[in-house]
């Protein structure tokens, strides 16, 4: 590239830039509006500063009769770290013992992991449903977050890392009279560093976001994830807080964003290493 | 690639696959097996237990045009909802991987909103396209266009194939992205000197070059339009006005939770099972064919 920058490049990816940025920007400044102002159609795309002390309101009292802002962002946390670290400990587990042993049926355990890698949960909600119903883990903490942690992304993705970590270095392992569990402490897992940080993300950022689960095995407003209150509170027809309900829209999108942006470099890398 | 040196022990692997197979078994196996057996059977007239009835669940599903309406619209949405992702993204990343300042702030800009959630676009559409509230739903009112997605159908399904497909460009740009800075420059700098001018070098060289990202996105893309959107399509409309916005997944919520119709609900879950099935065999096959060619 030589002396003219390149306008059109420029051009097209701001384009892109406020296509993404501007509905998030609105609803800030919404957010820090007076609510009958909106309501009225009136709506600034300046936020007015005077209007932030939407924020504590919302998250010390709720907005519409919902659970405190603060508990509902604490559920979600809880369960977006939960499935995140879940996921990982039983994929690195399964993954390690397929790559590293042989034993009868590991072929066979391998393909029965290996078939649930496509099937999302939105195609099997009534059984499942009826399982969870089974378990008594309808309304429970647990019914949340275990039941997606069932599935086999992770597992290959462990897998393939690990057969890729050549022979020689378990022979060298070996050599050094270290078993199986401490080659996985102190080789296997911090070698596989960047791809647990880019898992992470990703399994965080889909605990977070989960949706149709939720609404399906927990009835319980004490149970109520951020995104399922904000669906909530857009729900009401005769709302009118609308400030209210925009910081808490504001406030639900903050974590996940936050994590990718901050762990960007791993989580890039670890997302198209292994296409998936 | 199987390694020629492994650890010891029969129980020890055994122990480590435990936890995963479990929870497979219980939260996956279990269910699916459970869907099969209540798709054969119907609640007899008393209310008071199942009967087997065979495949009559699924002969009355594919006579039903409701059913089969609602398939055609999931196609059309997963359709609209992938060429619209996958283009705007491609364009974005074509850019993007120029030569030009500051594209490491416009590469985040554009990768942050894989953290936002379906139903999250679904709110932040609304707030933006509500007829009462919204900045551009009171701009088209103002103006002539009698717009309001609660009572327009096409109007639902327009806004639900645009805040599916808002929420899945950043996700597709990242992969584009990368497909486009594994081409070594060597080959684009041969075809520029050979005289091939941008939009030419781009349909010859570059496009087929991503052939096997675009492939790969457009499976994903096709599985989120027709699985994950549900959170969108269902925070936005319920899948209304009337069915207008009902595809395959809102149907089977609908059926088995809203009307108790387990027996028809179950039978739509194993067909959806089929489909995604089928789709990761196809897949697969294609892969496998890639990595050997």
């Amino acid at each position: 590239m030589r002396g003219r920058p390149d306008y059109l490049a420029h051009a097209v990816l701001s384009l892109g830039v406020l296509l993404f940025a501007l509905p998030v920007w609105l609803v800030f400044s919404g957010s820090t509006q007076d609510a009958g102002a909106i309501t009225r159609g009136e709506l600034s795309l300046l936020p007015s500063l005077s209007g932030l002390s939407v924020y504590p309101r919302v998250l010390a009292r709720g907005a519409l009769g919902g659970q405190p802002v603060w508990h509902m962002m604490a559920v979600s946390l809880a369960m977006a770290l939960a499935v995140a670290f879940g996921k990982i400990c039983i994929s690195v587990l399964s993954a390690y013992a397929v790559a590293f042993f042989r034993f009868p049926f590991r072929q066979l355990a391998f393909w029965l992991i290996f078939v649930t890698l496509m099937l999302p949960v939105e195609v099997r909600i009534i059984p499942t449903y009826a399982v969870m119903a089974g378990f008594g883990l309808i309304n429970s903490f647990t019914g949340l977050w275990v039941p997606l942690i069932a599935s086999a992304t992770a597992t290959l993705l462990f897998r393939q890392v690990f057969v890729a970590i050549p022979d020689e270095m378990i022979e060298a392992a070996r050599m050094d009279g270290a078993g199986p569990l401490r080659f996985l402490r102190d080789f296997v897992l911090p070698v596989s560093g960047p791809n647990i940080a880019a898992l992470f993300v990703i399994l965080f950022v889909y605990g977070w976001n989960q949706y149709l689960w939720p609404v399906l095995v927990a009835t319980d407003p004490r149970l109520d994830t951020i995104v399922i209150g904000i669906v909530k509170m857009i729900g009401v027809d005769s709302a009118t807080d609308w400030s209210a309900v925009m910081a808490t829209a504001v406030l639900a999108l903050l974590p996940p964003v936050v994590v990718v942006v901050g762990m960007q470099r791993w989580f890039v890398a670890g997302l198209t290493d292994g296409e998936k | 690639m199987e390694r020629r040196t492994v650890f010891g022990g029969r129980l020890l692997p055994v122990l480590l696959l435990a936890p995963q197979l479990l929870l497979t078994l219980f939260f996956f196996y279990w269910p699916a097996g459970q869907a099969v057996w209540s798709s054969l059977t119907t609640e007899d007239a008393f209310g008071q237990g199942f009967v087997y009835v065979g495949l009559d669940n699924f002969a009355e599903l594919l006579a039903d045009p409701l059913y089969l309406q609602s398939g055609l619209r999931t196609l059309f949405f997963c359709a609209a909802v992938s060429v619209l992702a996958l283009s705007v993204a491609l364009l974005l990343a074509v850019f993007a991987d120029r030569a030009i300042r500051g594209r490491a702030v416009y590469r985040t800009l554009l990768i942050w909103p894989y953290a936002i959630a379906p139903a999250m676009s679904a709110v932040l559409f609304l707030f933006v396209l509500d007829p009462r509230i919204g900045l551009l739903g009171r701009w088209l009112n103002h103006n002539g266009v009698a717009w309001d997605y609660r009572l327009n159908g096409t109007q639902a399904m327009g806004m639900v194939i645009a805040a599916s497909a808002w929420k899945q460009v950043s996700y597709n740009f990242i992969f584009f992205l990368a497909g486009l800075q594994s081409i070594p420059a060597a080959v684009t700098e041969a075809a520029r000197m050979d005289g091939a001018k941008g939009r030419h070098r781009f349909r010859t060289i570059t496009f087929p070059l991503l052939a096997p990202t675009t492939f790969f996105l457009l499976v994903v893309n096709v599985t989120y339009a027709a699985f994950d959107s549900f959170g969108t399509i269902y925070a936005l409309t319920h899948g209304g006005p009337g069915k207008a916005t009902e595809t395959l997944v809102v149907k089977v919520f609908r059926d088995g939770l809203i009307n108790q119709d387990i027996g028809s609900s179950s039978a739509q879950s194993v067909v959806l099972m089929v489909m995604v099935v089928l789709v990761t065999a196809v897949q697969f096959r294609f892969m496998g064919r890639k990595a050997a060619a």
